[in-house]
């Protein structure tokens, strides 16, 4: 379970402070789906990248579980995000050079599995997305839906407690949207992840429960029973409980831009 | 998969990898080139200077002269005269061919057998041996006595003989004008040879000039040959001469068995003739005396100690080091050693500098390029030394990849220049090796070795050494040493920049 209180994060850019969150607390439990939406430069992918351990907040704390991750030592934080949390980016981000097998092995490099454990965690992580015929394809051989699959398998492959998607459908077309998206959500129901999903797709948002907006810096969580454009998931876990966040403090258009549709990296 | 990973990389960076290798590769085989072509110049050096010294020896010792009257040991013959200035009697009578020689000290100054004893027994000295330097004046000719011729009043023509030390010119009025008589006629007609003689201690042939010697016919001396007459002949003297191995050689009225002869092994003219020491102290009556001293120290590290322990115990010592004769060896082999040791190691220096400078840069650039990559990387949870691993690996590879390269330019360039073996000359100027080379006329210096008066007289005398490039075991560790630091430094800033790197802000940066 994340427990977020009063997280700030600042951005020295140049002589100006940007402030990309401001004062965000948010619980997200075990095993629930959070999408976080929000204008570009919101200050989603800055949400993500603390959740992830990937970045520390300026001030307040964000607790994974009972640990604090900006308390973490770098080791630690690293190992942290080894061992139990899966990254999914808007542009895949695969080795160019390495084969969709070997790219989902990158991940279990760092847990020090031998050669033929880590073969048969990434061939069956490929398998669960449906690409175990293309496991010795190099990513410019495969579609844009099949490169974010082998990204999927790249962040499920160590069985994390918690998934992560920056913009996952971001560089796809619909159909193929829809395609990555199953594979998530089905993931996510069988392997009973706490799942947080950053997009500013609204028919992405509407799937979800609990979708919480991010603008300026700042959140507000709305809750539903069940979403309009599909079936309402089954989160193992129980409802959220509790969002805040002080709204129109901060002007908005400061903020970094969170959404990168070209490189598909977040950059706030 | 880490190994896939970096090969994969390697491959896909090839060009940027070939520009890294090459510039590498560059500065190795220059580096190679470098040290191979100074080994070839100090083996060259190192010959010129075995033919001047004698193969093992690390210094000689002579005396400076003093003159007589300042050191009050004139050194006045039986006879009355100067015994360093040749002094034939000649009794022959009208017509009648007469022919004398002697063997003259080719030195002003010399060195007692003690004092070679104690060179020997210093501390770091492994050995000393002295050795003579002659040289053989001979005159041959007749002598034709003045007759006096009475005036025109009818005198009678007196025969007379006469006595000219002052070797007359031949056919040239002798005696002087009287009054009512003259002396008329009369004259002499000599021929004088000479040629050179050391006395080498044959008891140590390992060190000093026999070191250097190559009997090309014949056989050397024996350890035991001490005080034998028996001469070992310059090739070069021997065919001008008509001698030959069996042959006898006449000096100072005593016969010599030629029972070998010689050439030097660098081409460096030494003694016409070479007998055993002690021979030559006896009949040059030059009894335990040499000219002087060949040294070989202990440890070359030691050698300004052994001169300076020398100095001390020699009264007027002036001792010669390889160092001191390798300052005056000049032309195009002094020159390319020159070369070699200032702008060849300065230039190989300056392009391997460069070459880890560019690599570094290129390396570092690929890292800025793999910005994302390494980001994602740490992201799924790679340590910072797994990712400094992996750019340290690539760099590695890529260095040693320009060491081999390197490597092997480096050799086919100096196996060419072994086989071409570029002629260099090795000026041997009269003011330094001249003098070294041999006694010489007027100098107050010592004069040390086999070359006799020639070797003085002959100003910019030149010696032909072929250059080689030889390749030792050290090069090539050196080589792949440079190869191996030189991708090291190239990825060490690459592999800390990708280190240090935060995934967040990895992902901030290329957004």
């Amino acid at each position: 379970m994340y427990e977020l209180t009063g997280v700030t994060k600042r951005y020295r850019r140049g002589k100006a402070t940007v402030n990309a969150l401001d004062g965000v607390s948010l619980t997200v439990p075990t095993g629930d789906r959070l999408v976080i939406k929000g204008p570009t430069g919101g200050g989603k992918s800055t949400l993500l990248q603390l959740l992830g351990g990937l970045d520390r907040a300026t001030s307040g704390s964000v607790v994974l579980d009972g640990t604090d991750l900006s308390r973490l030592s770098e080791a630690k934080l690293t190992r942290l995000r080894a061992e139990r949390i899966g990254f999914v980016f808007q542009g895949f981000h695969l080795i160019p050079t390495l084969s969709a097998r070997e790219n989902v092995e990158t991940a279990l490099v760092p847990l020090g599995l031998r050669t033929a454990e880590r073969r048969r965690r990434a061939a069956e992580a490929l398998e669960s997305v449906g690409l175990a015929e293309r496991a010795g394809h190099l990513p410019d051989e495969l579609s844009g839906g099949q490169q974010q699959r082998v990204a999927i398998a790249r962040a499920l492959a160590k069985r994390p407690q918690v998934l992560l998607a920056d913009e996952p459908t971001g560089n796809l077309d619909e159909s193929t949207r829809d395609e990555v998206m199953e594979v998530l959500e089905s993931r996510w129901r069988e392997l009973g992840l706490t799942f947080v999903l950053v997009t500013h797709d609204s028919s992405l948002a509407r799937r979800a429960d609990r979708v919480a907006t991010l603008s300026g810096g700042r959140i507000s969580l709305t809750e539903r029973t069940r979403g309009p454009a599909g079936p309402a998931p089954a989160p193992p876990g129980p409802p959220a409980e509790a969002a805040s966040g002080d709204a129109g403090q901060l002007p908005a258009g400061d903020v970094p831009s969170d959404d990168v549709p070209s490189g598909g990296v977040p950059s706030a | 998969m880490i190994l896939t990973y970096l090969r994969r990389e390697l491959r896909r960076r090839r060009r940027a990898q070939l520009v890294i290798a090459a510039g590498l590769a560059l500065g190795i085989a220059l580096v190679l080139i470098v040290n191979a072509a100074s080994a070839g110049l100090r083996k060259a050096q190192d010959e010129v200077l075995q033919s001047l010294y004698g193969l093992g020896t690390d210094m000689t010792v002579g005396k400076s002269f003093q003159q007589p009257g300042a050191s009050g040991e004139g050194e006045e013959g039986a006879e009355g005269g100067d015994a360093r200035r040749p002094r034939f009697d000649f009794d022959a009578q009208e017509g009648e061919e007469q022919g004398s020689d002697m063997l003259m000290l080719d030195s002003f100054a010399t060195l007692t057998g003690d004092e070679v004893a104690t060179i020997a027994g210093l501390g770091d000295v492994a050995g000393a041996v002295g050795g003579l330097s002659l040289r053989d004046i001979g005159v041959n000719g007749s002598f034709d006595p003045g007759r006096i011729v009475q005036g025109e009043d009818g005198g009678q023509d007196q025969a007379e003989e006469g006595q000219d030390s002052g070797g007359a010119a031949p056919g040239g009025p002798g005696g002087s004008e009287g009054g009512e008589s003259r002396i008329g006629g009369g004259g002499a007609q000599f021929d004088v040879n000479q040629f050179s003689v050391f006395g080498a201690d044959v008891s140590r042939p390992e060190l000093g000039p026999l070191a250097a010697l190559e009997v090309t016919e014949g056989r050397a001396f024996a350890t035991d040959e001490t005080e034998a007459e028996a001469a070992l002949v310059d090739a070069d003297y021997a065919a001008e001469n008509d001698l030959a191995v069996g042959g006898t050689l006449t000096m100072a009225d005593t016969d010599f068995e030629v029972i070998g002869l010689t050439t030097p092994g660098t081409g460096e003219s030494t003694a016409d003739v070479v007998i055993p020491l002690a021979t030559a102290q006896r009949l040059s009556g030059h009894e335990d005396e040499v000219t002087g001293v060949y040294v070989q120290a202990t440890d070359s590290t030691r050698l300004d100690a052994v001169a300076e322990a020398i100095g001390a115990r020699i009264e007027d010592a002036e001792v010669t080091t390889a160092d001191d004769l390798a300052d005056q060896v000049s032309g195009s082999l002094s020159t390319a050693a020159d070369l070699a040791d200032g702008v060849g190691r300065w230039l190989s220096s300056l392009v391997l500098a460069a070459a880890f400078l560019v690599a570094g840069l290129l390396a570092a650039s690929s890292v800025s390029r793999r910005v994302r990559e390494f980001g994602t990387l740490k992201a799924l949870g790679w340590t910072r030394w797994r990712v400094t691993r992996q750019v340290l690996a690539e760099s590695l590879v890529t260095g040693l990849f320009g060491g081999a390269l390197g490597l092997a330019v480096g050799l086919g360039s100096a196996w060419t220049l072994t086989q071409i073996r570029p002629d260099l000359t090795a000026e041997l100027g009269a003011g330094g090796l001249g003098g070294l080379g041999g006694p010489g006329g007027g100098g107050g210096g010592p004069r040390m070795g086999f070359g006799g008066q020639e070797a003085a007289q002959s100003a910019g005398r030149s010696l032909d050494i072929g250059l080689t490039a030889p390749v030792s075991a050290d090069i090539v560790v050196l080589a792949v040493a440079l190869a191996v630091v030189g991708g090291l430094i190239a990825g060490a800033f690459a592999a800390w920049r990708a280190a240090r790197l935060r995934p967040a802000d990895a992902f901030r940066r290329i957004a």
